[in-house]
């Protein structure tokens, strides 16, 4: 789930290693002295011991930070783990993930967005004034209102890429301002009301209640998932590179089952599986796949790793900081839809408030570096997890506004400190 | 010679501010010639590279490819020609893994997806002829050693099909098995007819391999040397300039003289 499939990260197993390699020399590619990796499960619980050591945490940070708020949150007050508050948790935490995935692949070049509030508002008041107000075929408002954060993004990427003023300027400036042409759009009357017919309030509040959505959408996940496994490891046995064996397969595959099947009961126990919630992991796996499996996304983390060694390469560095930019608006345009869907409006104080902060915070919580380079589309769900756990719990508990920031700032600045720490020992271990 | 030179360099000339790096260099490289580029550092041999790589392109002078006027603004028209580069600052992407790095900007596809598979396989291949040891191609370069990280360096230059090979003090990190190994790869470079530029401040390295021999002295040209008919003391001299830093040297003497007098009767 977290990026490292494909036996990438990890040192090869000599499990799934062919030993008949074709040696002109008696030299072995690989060297002797490796700390391979035990068959069975010494060999997991081995590796994970090294990995912890070595700074390789991956998401497991996220992964204890949401079991030990949900199990404080779930012992203070029962309600907090009905079936109710995660399916509304899981509608809750889309608008920001969306806006997160954007500021992932910002991170990933090391650089920052911080114009997404204001994008995420500004696109939402587009829609609005152009369908509810002016009547616009609701279609047409929505992809005008996704092609204008695209065009902000791009007019950001282009400042920074081809003029070279630096990306946090850019969109610091670009806050305002767009902020600013919000507030113009909205004009006079200042709130817009999106009627809960409409395709905005539609694509925020529609459930599959028939229980069998939801079962049949695990399951394709958990089937897709298994296929592309077993492929890849046939094309690696058949060409004699470091497959991963079969047995872990199956243990990968069984976890992720747990997961999707157990998340679908709940969503069963309620109303079933929420359509923005299906979107919203749809739309991560796609740009998942795009950041590892597509030329585009390799050239991203190349521009994240090392700007000169990229230019040298080949790659041009302008198009893909355009490009990343224009990305982050476009998210940052589809989360603003979908968080007026869910407060049925698009009003003055849309994409402010904590929104930029918490977006931010969701995507280092989750495991995105803020050093460029290393990070996944996942960690947007994982982080928006936490940060919307967190306040969905502290509502429930009634706990005021300004005790809810304070601990949001905290588990920021925790999230960052984890990334800090472990990028130090991984250069300790020769890993960064 | 009655062929044309693959590549061929005039009146390069290349500034950085208040420093001018390269003043009117020439040079030419056959198919299936080892030119060596050798002078004192800083004296411009990177500058040379990097000019012909695309990364800085030259402020004034002519670029030839196979006879033809070309310009190379971006490293992306020096690849797409066919000249291959190991840098001297190697230039790697330390968060990608190994197969990343040697790919990276030639990606192989398989229904436009990157083949990774393939693309393994080759790399183990790569890297076996260059008789590297590395744990896994599938760690990032981050954690190589100094030596290691050249290997991959150099390996990625043959990713691509190269006709023209620009080593900017490829075997400087390296073992006696590995320097071997890359001396080995240069003559078999020539062997398959690429022409190959190889920066060395080891001189038994450049007389081992190398046919020609162009000695860059503060910018410019200092002499162009064949390998068989030169010994090694004649291009040290060129490089050192031996003449006139005799004379700069015996000026320092005297001047040191004076001052140790002076201090001697106060
Ligand atoms: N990017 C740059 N900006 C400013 N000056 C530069 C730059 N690159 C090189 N120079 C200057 O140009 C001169 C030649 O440098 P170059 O790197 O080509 O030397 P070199 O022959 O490769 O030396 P070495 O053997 O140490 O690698 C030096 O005086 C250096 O300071
Ligand atoms: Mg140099």
């Amino acid at each position: 789930m977290n990026g490292d499939r494909d036996s990438g990260g990890g040192p090869e197993r000599p499990a799934g290693a062919p030993s008949q390699e074709p040696a002109p020399k008696a030299v072995p590619a690989v060297d002797s002295r490796l700390i391979v990796r035990e068959e069975g499960l010494r060999g997991y619980v081995g590796e994970f011991r090294r990995k912890m050591r070595s700074g390789e945490l991956g998401s497991l940070p996220v992964v204890v930070a949401i079991a030990v708020i949900w199990t404080v949150f779930g012992s203070l007050d029962s309600t907090f783990l009905s079936a109710q508050n995660l399916s509304d948790l899981s509608q809750q935490i889309v608008g920001t993930g969306m806006i997160a995935v954007g500021i992932v692949f910002v991170l990933l070049l090391g650089e920052i967005d911080l114009s997404v509030g204001s994008v995420s508002g500004l696109c939402a008041a587009i829609f609005a004034v152009l369908n509810v107000l002016n009547g616009m075929n609701e279609w047409l408002a929505l992809l005008v209102a996704v092609a204008g954060g695209a065009a902000v993004g791009l007019i950001h990427g282009f400042f920074f890429a081809k003029v070279g003023v630096p990306a946090f300027v850019v969109t610091l400036a670009g806050n305002l301002f767009w902020n600013g042409l919000m507030l113009q759009v909205l004009g006079t009357s200042g709130t817009v009301n999106i009627p809960s017919e409409s395709i905005v309030a539609k694509l925020y509040s529609t459930i599959f209640h028939s229980p069998a959505t939801a079962y049949v959408a695990a399951g394709v996940g958990v089937g897709l998932f298994l296929l592309a496994s077993l492929q890849d490891a046939r094309r690696r046995q058949a060409a004699h590179v470091p497959f991963r064996p079969f047995g872990e397969i199956v243990l990968r595959t069984v976890v992720i089952a747990a997961i999707a099947f157990v998340a679908a009961y709940i969503l069963n126990q309620y109303q079933g599986l929420p359509l923005p919630l299906l979107i919203f992991l749809i739309l991560l796996v796609l740009l998942d796949f795009v950041l590892r499996r597509t030329r585009y996304g390799r050239q991203i983390f190349a521009v994240g790793g090392n700007i000169e060694g990229a230019r040298r390469a080949g790659i041009s560095v302008p198009f893909v900081r355009m490009s990343v930019f224009t990305v982050s608006g476009t998210m940052a345009a589809i989360g603003g839809l979908f968080l007026a869907g869910q407060i049925q409006s698009a009003s003055q104080t849309s994409g402010g408030g904590n929104l930029l902060m918490n977006v931010i915070a969701a995507a280092v919580i989750g495991g995105t570096s803020l050093f460029g380079g290393r990070g996944s589309v996942w960690s947007a769900l994982l982080g928006a997890l936490v940060i919307g756990s967190i306040q969905s719990g502290m509502n429930i508990m009634g706990v005021s506004n300004a005790v809810q920031f304070m601990i949001t700032g905290a588990v920021l600045l925790a999230a960052v400190v984890v990334d800090s720490l472990s990028r130090r020992s991984q250069k300790a271990a020769g890993r960064a | 010679m009655p062929e044309t030179p693959v590549l061929s360099l005039r009146g390069i000339s290349k500034r950085f501010g208040a420093v001018q790096a390269l003043s009117g260099f020439d040079l030419e490289v056959n198919a299936g010639e080892v030119v060596a580029l050798v002078g004192d550092n800083g004296a411009g041999k990177s500058t040379a590279i990097k000019a012909i790589a695309g990364v800085n392109p030259p402020d004034e002078g002519v670029i030839e490819w196979q006879g033809r006027r070309v310009s190379i603004n971006r490293p992306h028209d020096a690849q797409n020609l066919g000249i291959a580069t190991v840098y001297q600052d190697l230039a790697l992407c330390d968060n990608l893994d190994v197969v990343g790095n040697l790919f990276l900007g030639r990606e192989l596809r398989r229904f436009g997806v990157l083949d990774e598979v393939r693309m393994e396989q080759r790399s183990r291949e790569l890297l076996h002829t260059l008789s590297i040891r590395i744990p896994s191609v599938r760690i990032p370069v981050a954690s190589l050693s100094g030596g290691q990280r050249q290997t991959v360096a150099i390996a990625r230059s043959l990713v691509g099909d190269p006709k023209v090979v620009l080593l900017d003090e490829p075997t400087a990190a390296l073992g006696v098995e590995q320097t071997a190994e890359v001396l080995d790869l240069v003559e078999r470079l020539r062997e398959h007819g690429l022409g190959t530029i190889l920066i060395s401040h080891n001189m038994v390295d450049v007389m081992a391999v190398a046919d020609r021999i162009a000695v860059l002295r503060l910018g410019r040209n200092n002499g162009f040397f064949d390998k068989r008919s030169t010994s090694t003391e004649e291009i040290i001299s060129a490089i050192t300039g031996a003449t006139e830093s005799a004379v700069t040297r015996r000026q320092a003497r005297i001047r040191e003289e004076r001052q140790a007098r002076g201090e001697e009767e106060p």
